[in-house]
């Protein structure tokens, strides 16, 4: 499944993109699971998701809980806790 | 009247006030929210998502005139570079009476702190670089007005 994703803030910096296409395993099915393939996958990844607890999700527009399933999901959005204001 | 804006110009305040209270409002309240200088402080730098940041503002404007009988609501993100004393954000809301005014003016920028999509970066005179990290008692702040009834509050 090709999924695009964006990175802002730290996350962004530590991941050296701003957005990237990927192709997922099948067994890649939530968002769960996507932090830690993508820690897995290279030194970048390791560290920018090393606390996947401090990792806030949209997929396609919409805040989403981090166990949040994949299906259908065209865009992800990856950063930190928000500090607007 | 709702006017919602994510901008990387100055916010002016004056002409925002006089854009939103054309009607003579009965009751307007307000927050601005600035840069502080503590601690060296240069630059202040508000990353954002293109789109999800203004949906962001517009779905808690909306959720605060849902909420309460408002004639007037504006709020607008400054995003970008900043230095101290620069207006980062403007929240202000009008109502025939004070209360439902103060209530919908403190629960936006309350939400806006944890609900929209914003990143705050500091630069220092001294060279370091360090993005703030959000507040424990800014989740309890905005998830507060989930236990208090619209109706009470106004």
């Amino acid at each position: 499944m090709a999924l695009t994703i964006s990175y802002f803030a730290w996350v962004r910096e530590r991941m050296g993109v701003a957005e990237e296409v990927v192709e997922l395993p099948v067994e890649v099915a939530d968002l769960t699971a996507l932090l830690a393939w993508l820690a897995a996958r290279d030194a970048r990844g390791a560290l920018a998701f090393a606390e996947p607890q401090r990792i806030r999700v949209a997929i396609d527009g919409v805040m989403m809980r981090p166990g949040a399933p994949l299906a259908g999901a065209r865009e992800v959005a990856l950063f930190p806790p928000v500090t607007g204001g | 009247m709702i006017r919602v804006a994510v901008q990387a110009a100055a916010i002016d305040v004056g002409a925002e006030l006089d854009l939103h209270d054309a009607g003579g409002h009965g009751a307007s309240a307000s927050f601005i929210g600035r840069v502080r200088g503590d601690g060296g402080l240069v630059e202040l730098f508000l990353e954002h998502h293109p789109v999800m940041t203004e949906a962001g503002l517009g779905d808690l404007a909306h959720a605060a005139s849902d909420r309460w009988k408002l004639a007037a609501l504006t709020l607008i993100h400054r995003v970008g570079a900043m230095a101290p004393a620069d207006t980062i954000v403007l929240v202000l809301a009008s109502s025939p009476h004070r209360s439902e005014a103060l209530a919908a003016c403190e629960f936006l920028i309350d939400r806006l702190k944890t609900d929209v999509m914003l990143w705050k970066r500091e630069t220092f005179g001294d060279g370091r670089v360090a993005w703030v990290e959000a507040r424990a008692g800014d989740e309890v702040r905005a998830e507060r007005w989930d236990q208090i009834p619209a109706s009470s509050r106004t």
